[in-house]
């Protein structure tokens, strides 16, 4: 009986949790007359792929597609992710790997640096951006999303770096390998792993930022994918099916990178609260 | 500085030559430059701008590039913001929002991670699978999902509420016919909306948590005091409660934050920055600044105000952290 109200519960959750997911992909599959009918169908009768059919060769705007959208946001994401794993993983392993005087200061900072609400840096980031002759650019984006993805991605990979064992590194040495050869031939492959998990992270940042995407530029043709929907969907007879299989694009790699490395957000920012 | 170095060096330095010795002093130092370089000029400097240009009159994007002259005004931004009837009501709205998302946030997230802990391993891992749905999809399109859900002539709350007995709708709500029905013209109903879209894309992370909270502490201590009779309240609050303190705390603390500064969702539901009577700081301070007329003195200075709100919560999530790396 209590087995049967628990389970009960958990459907309940379940439902909750995941049915707006399942709805966007039900809805991208449905026609415009079962979309739009008096009574929704839980199912779609009759699935089609004409919205997905619709976005990807049709035009956004005069000569721009969705896939025009979905480059931008990738080239953006991707640029961000290289620069940052280079930048985090020299820095995480000076933390993991040496004792210096203002270890604990940087360590400090990286926290304090996380709760910086960025919502109140658009003004000033907008200000460097115009100053810098980088409005409308691409690169402004890459530039902010690296200042907000990195100290995440040290404090991360802090752990990864110090998780190999110093053994190997120092019988390396002995064998008369230099500090440029053990960091290539022995930290660099074991800690690649960890390089991976922490620059899933820092490609989520990127590709989901919407606001200062939205202020930094104004071109049409290099928006990113999150300001191209917000901007030609945001309509009053928003076509929903053209909407949600848009959305479906936009969301499916965010959820295949995340449900690889979810294990480390928790541990990553409740770090130290639960021994063991 | 040698004897610094020989004293706290690590085992790898020890078995390099001297004269390498000398060298490992600067290295780490040099490997952090880029970092601490990237945090000074995209975080700290904006952070220090934002606060000077706070005292400042800008009213257009020519002063910020330079071609104009900037006049400072001192607190008169400030005087302003405070002075306005308005900006109580942006702050209420912010605290209210804040206090009722991390609330619901952490009891239906705590709920969900104890349901997790009880459930068997399949139809744990089923819901838990679930659960990341819901926390994996990113804020954009989660919030474009739901005001789909509310679509005033195909949505699927329209249909239900049109499907409720006509007697029972009219009693209840004064109404009928839900077609049309704009859910987010009331500021109370937009809240509401918002409210369900926020919690449902933060509860997966508190209930995550939890759960590894539990599993981390033993279950034999909540056996024991099952079996002497304690219900389930008795056992989380007397047992449970308290073994997992610390994290509860860090929860408490990280939702604030987030809650606090609500942006995507907000813009998203509202469809822009339009909708005044639902203003909460990060939105207000965005609408002043970018909305023709722009003012991004003004605007700074609302930034500044949500700043040092969150420096004081910030302060406290910190020290929590510390005192566990002591711990540990």
């Amino acid at each position: 009986m209590k087995k049967v109200a628990l389970n009960g519960a958990g459907l309940l959750v379940a439902l909750f949790a995941a049915f707006p997911v399942y709805w966007m992909i039900a809805t991208s599959l449905k026609p415009n007359r079962e979309i739009f009918s008096a009574t929704p169908r839980p199912v779609p009768a009759e699935p089609t792929l004409e919205h997905y059919r619709e976005i990807l060769t049709g035009n956004l705007i005069p000569g721009v597609t969705f896939t025009d959208f979905f480059l931008n946001s990738a080239l953006v994401a991707v640029a961000t992710v290289l620069l940052s794993a280079l930048v985090a993983l020299l820095a995480a392993t000076a933390v993991a790997r040496f004792r210096f005087r203002l270890r604990t200061s940087f360590l400090i900072l990286l926290l304090v640096v996380q709760m910086i609400p960025l919502e109140a840096l658009v003004i000033p980031l907008f200000l460097m951006i115009q100053r810098l002759g980088l409005y409308n650019t691409l690169p402004s984006l890459i530039l902010t999303y690296l200042g907000f993805s990195l100290p995440f991605a040290v404090w991360m990979l802090r752990g990864f770096v110090a998780a190999v064992p110093k053994e190997l590194e120092e019988a390396a040495a002995i064998d008369g390998a230099s500090r440029a050869q053990t960091f290539r031939r022995i930290l660099f492959p074991l800690v690649a792993p960890g390089l991976v998990a922490t620059s899933i992270f820092s490609f989520i940042t990127a590709w989901n930022e919407l606001i200062f995407a939205l202020t930094f530029v104004n071109d049409q043709q290099k928006y990113t994918l999150p300001v191209a929907m917000t901007f030609f969907f945001g309509r009053d007879d928003t076509a929903w099916g053209s909407v949600m299989a848009a959305s479906t694009l936009f969301t499916l790699p965010v959820i295949v990178f995340f449900l690889l490395v979810q294990r480390r957000m928790v541990s990553g920012l409740v770090s130290g609260a639960v021994k063991g | 500085m040698t004897t610094l170095t020989e004293a706290t060096g690590t085992s790898a330095a020890r078995e390099t030559p001297a004269r390498r010795r000398r060298r490992v002093d600067r290295l780490p130092y040099l490997l952090l430059l880029p970092c601490l370089a990237v945090i000074a000029v995209l975080l700290l400097w904006p952070l220090g701008q934002v606060v000077m240009m706070s005292f400042y009159k800008l009213d257009s994007v020519r002063q910020l590039r330079g071609d104009r002259e900037w006049p400072w005004v001192g607190l008169a931004n400030y005087a302003q913001i405070l002075g306005d009837p308005f900006f109580r009501t942006v702050l209420r709205n912010t605290v209210l929002f804040a206090v009722a998302n991390v609330a619901l946030t952490m009891i239906l997230g705590t709920l969900v991670g104890l349901l997790l802990n009880r459930l068997g391993r399949k139809m744990a891992t089923f819901v838990a699978s679930c659960v990341m749905l819901a926390w994996a999809t990113p804020a954009l399109t989660g919030t474009i999902v739901w005001k789909w859900i509310f679509d005033d002539t195909s949505g699927l709350v329209t249909w239900l509420f049109n499907k409720l007995p006509d007697g029972l709708s009219t009693t209840l709500f004064g109404r009928s016919d839900w077609t049309g029905y704009g859910w987010f013209n009331d500021p109370l109903l937009f809240f509401a909306i918002l409210t369900l879209v926020v919690v449902w894309h933060s509860f997966p992370f508190i209930a995550v948590s939890v759960l590894a909270g539990l599993k981390s502490v033993p279950s034999e201590l909540q056996e024991a005091a099952r079996v002497d009779g304690a219900g389930p309240w008795r056992v989380f609050w007397s047992v449970t409660f308290p073994m997992l303190r610390p994290v509860f705390g860090i929860l408490v603390v990280l939702s604030t934050i987030w809650d606090f500064k609500v942006f995507t969702q907000q813009f998203v539901l509202a469809g822009g920055t339009q909708d005044r009577p639902t203003f909460m700081l990060s939105i207000y301070s965005y609408a002043e600044a970018f909305s023709p007329p722009p003012k991004y003195g003004l605007g700074s200075a609302i930034a500044v105000i949500l700043t040092l709100i969150l420096l004081v919560v910030t302060g406290v999530y910190v020290r929590m952290v510390l005192r566990q790396e002591d711990e540990s």
